[in-house]
């Protein structure tokens, strides 16, 4: 089994170019702030810094070890994943615990939903989240409609999808795409993101032991490349709670996983130009933490969302209308919205269609110039 | 008759080269129509219907195109891995080489007005239709030269004027696509059909029963051809499949196990196929073959499987070495001559890159073209803040 695994360390390394861990999302940084005040079950003592997979991993390890109700399955992950999520666990908890599936998203989740129902914690992978469309009617109609439809009579809410999403540089098509938004126009299920390893184990334990139905997205270009300490013990962060990653009074961000990097660096730029930035990772995006957002933008008067996928239908235009029906005599310039373009996601065109740090620092000084 | 067509298009310069430097010293050769009787390496196994014969009748030119057309194949998947190593291939790239045989005896069988639809192991689907090594590296590297203009990569390569459909990224999601085309033959009256290509992965998903319960109740002309190479990804086919006997799987619909490393066995399974499709609808072939490379460009390929499996298939199975074989047995070319092909193969390749390097990269404008019929003028800024516009035909 050993040797399975080994053939994963190079799968994952096609999605990264550059190898140089990236510190500046890491919560003890100072720019940052920190989060520990939110680590509701702060960890006994030790962290060791560690990148995002492993940060999964040691989520995944410890929800295995603290509920003997809990599985792991899906394509791959009893090798450990094409990402190395689950290695070892295998091994571990036991091939009845943590197990390969056929290639059959639509089964997984359903078997998951079935899993859940007789009150396990169900934890499904589905390897790429461009792969999660076959599963998405058990998602929308199964998952997220049964505590409701039968009058709380039964439910799936221990049923965490996990799935990588997200540009990793050159993926292509079918490699790259970041659906979230698609998820949450469903009321019954919850849409997490983390930015960040230590926001990754801590939010995924929680999404785990949720009691209703989460699909839990990973940013793959962070996998390796983002590195921070995280506590080695059990830790949970709540949900539907947003952060403020960095304070500033002239205009607020909001964004969520891989695109915070991405932020924060335009947000270090515009405060050189003398723009303040307050940036927000939203981390939960439903139900998404309005009340955060609101108090921001009524303090900086301004609201920038950007994300990966597409901008129409984008999850910032959700946010984007419910800011302007809460803070509309407050706001001094339109929301504006910095994401992935209107065009499916492109191979050789990757570097147009990213909303890069350049156009985020446009749209700053736009918006704080209107 | 299509086969003389197929040659011309996979390799002209060589195959009029080859045809003048050998084929007048032979006797087998003086004729181009001698008739070889051969017998298939294993006898076929049929699930609901009697087995074709295992002897089929050749001739000393078709085994001299099946050589030079899978010797091209071979070459162009070797090159494209140390393209990839280069990094001038970028996206996800999985190769077909030991699987050779399969495309070579389909074409072999069929006509350029059957359709072709399988997954994203598609670059020598794309040249056994009569797609050129130019527009096949083109599209690797992303340049307008390539057949989907660059707009594809490795994944996606199409050709309409050979009813070659693509190039599908999404596992098993070609299949019932394969049933609307072989639906739309059939309506048309035309004595066409469509073989819908797919692995032993993808056999597992839901789509794939979708699929088969619709060509069986409609009775259309579709053959799903499941190109069984043992593993998808790095799960053997016995960790997914309870039964790994995907000829079967289609209970009702009629199956055939085919050696897809011999090209007349699969020639011959294919023209059965044809006829039976056209007369009694879908039909499951089953073709037992191997990928040599790893699954894609990430994966070495040998954590899985032993390097003596994988040695093994080369040693007794290679789909090239089986026709090298026949040839040098029957005395239609030296071995000499056979490697002088293989060169040959070499330097078309290595031009054809040469010349795909040359074409441009799609202008910036592209990026919004073909996401609908018309474009929808949108405009943006690049990485280094050059505006881009797509301009409203
Ligand atoms: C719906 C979906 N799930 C997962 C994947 C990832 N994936 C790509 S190829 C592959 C294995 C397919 O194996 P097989 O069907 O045997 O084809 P082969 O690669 O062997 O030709 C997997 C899991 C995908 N592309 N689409
Ligand atoms: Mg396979």
């Amino acid at each position: 089994m050993a040797t399975n695994l080994r053939r994963f360390k190079r799968f994952g390394s096609i999605f990264i170019n550059n190898s140089t861990p990236l510190r500046g999302l890491s919560s003890s940084s100072a720019v940052l702030g920190s989060v520990d005040g939110q680590v509701q079950q702060p960890a006994s003592g030790t962290a060791k810094s560690i990148n995002l997979y492993t940060a999964i991993n040691q989520a995944l390890q410890i929800a295995l070890d603290s509920d003997p109700r809990s599985y792991i399955f899906g394509e791959d992950v009893g090798f450990g994943g094409v990402f190395r999520c689950t290695t070892g666990l295998a091994e571990q908890f036991g091939k009845h615990r943590v197990f390969n599936t056929p290639l059959c998203e639509q089964g997984i989740v359903g078997f998951g939903i079935g899993l859940a129902a007789m009150g396990n914690r169900a934890i499904a992978e589905i390897q790429f989240a461009d792969y999660i469309f076959p599963a998405f009617d058990q998602i929308v109609n199964e998952a997220a409609k049964f505590r409701y439809r039968s009058g709380n009579e039964f439910n799936c809410g221990g049923l965490t999808i996990r799935t990588p999403y997200g540009a990793v540089g050159h993926g292509g098509h079918y490699h790259s795409q970041s659906p979230e938004a698609f998820f949450c126009h469903v009321p019954g299920i919850k849409v997490v993101i983390p930015r960040s390893p230590k926001e990754a184990k801590g939010l995924l334990l929680a999404s785990i032991r949720e009691p209703n139905p989460v699909v839990f997205f990973e940013p793959k270009w962070l996998y390796r490349l983002a590195v921070e300490e995280v506590p080695e013990g059990d830790y949970m962060l709540p949900l539907s709670e947003a952060e403020v990653m960095r304070e500033g009074s002239d205009i607020t961000l909001v964004g969520w996983g891989a695109q915070l990097a991405i932020m924060e660096q335009a947000c270090i730029d515009a405060e050189k130009e003398g723009i303040s930035c307050e940036l927000i990772d939203l981390k939960t995006l439903i139900p998404w933490d309005k009340e955060t957002v609101e108090a921001s933008v009524r303090k900086t008067g301004r609201l920038l969302i950007s994300h990966e996928a597409p901008v129409t239908g984008g999850f910032g235009a959700e946010i984007s209308a419910s800011i302007v029906e809460r803070c509309f005599l407050r706001l001094e310039a339109p929301v504006a919205r910095v994401c992935g373009l209107d065009t499916p996601f492109p191979l050789v065109f990757e570097p147009f269609y990213m909303p890069n740090k350049n156009k985020i620092l446009d749209a700053i000084r736009d918006t704080v110039n209107y | 008759m299509a086969l003389a067509r197929r040659s011309s298009n996979l390799l002209k310069p060589l195959s009029t080269a080859s045809s003048s430097s050998f084929l007048n010293r032979r006797p087998f050769s003086t004729d181009d129509s001698t008739t070889i009787t051969i017998e298939t390496s294993v006898p076929f196994t049929g699930h609901n219907c009697e087995p074709p014969s295992r002897s089929i009748d050749t001739t000393p030119k078709e085994l001299m195109t099946f050589f030079t057309d899978m010797a091209l194949m071979r070459r162009m998947e070797i090159a494209a891995d140390s393209l990839y190593k280069s990094k001038l291939i970028r996206g996800f790239c999985h190769l077909y080489d030991g699987q050779e045989a399969v495309s070579i005896g389909m074409e072999a069988a069929i006509t350029k007005k059957d359709c072709i639809i399988t997954a994203y192991r598609d670059h020598c689907i794309f040249l056994g239709r009569g797609g050129t090594l130019l527009e096949s590296f083109a599209e690797l590297m992303g340049r307008q030269a390539g057949c989907s203009r660059g707009k594809g990569g490795s994944m996606h390569f199409y050709k309409k004027d050979a009813c070659f459909f693509g190039g599908h990224g999404i596992v098993g999601a070609q299949v019932p696509l394969g049933c609307g085309l072989a639906f739309a033959q059939k309506y048309r009256k035309e004595d066409h059909v469509t073989f819908t290509m797919y692995g032993d992965g993808a056999a597992n998903q839901g789509q794939l029963f979708e699929a088969l319960n619709m060509a069986a109740l409609w009775d259309l002309p579709a053959i799903l051809v499941c190109e069984n190479n043992h593993y998808g990804m790095g799960t053997a086919e016995w960790r997914a499949a309870k039964s790994p006997a995907y000829y079967k799987r289609g209970d009702y619909v009629p199956g055939l196990k085919v050696d897809g490393m011999d090209a007349f066995a699969v020639k011959q399974a294919c023209k059965f196929a044809k006829e039976h499709a056209l007369k009694n609808g879908p039909i499951i072939l089953e073709m037992d073959t191997y990928r040599y490379h790893g699954h894609s460009m990430s994966d070495p390929g040998s954590t899985y499987r032993t390097r003596d499996e994988i040695s093994g298939v080369r040693q007794e199975r290679d789909p090239i070495e089986r026709i090298r074989k026949l040839i040098l047995a029957h005395d239609i070319a030296t071995e000499k001559e056979l490697k002088d092909i293989e060169k040959l193969a070499r330097k078309e390749v290595d031009e054809a890159i040469a010349k795909a390097k040359e074409s441009p990269m799609p202008d910036d404008s592209e990026l919004f073209t073909n996401v609908y019929r018309k474009g929808y003028g949108v405009e943006s800024f690049g990485a280094d803040r050059k505006e881009v516009r797509a301009t409203l035909p």
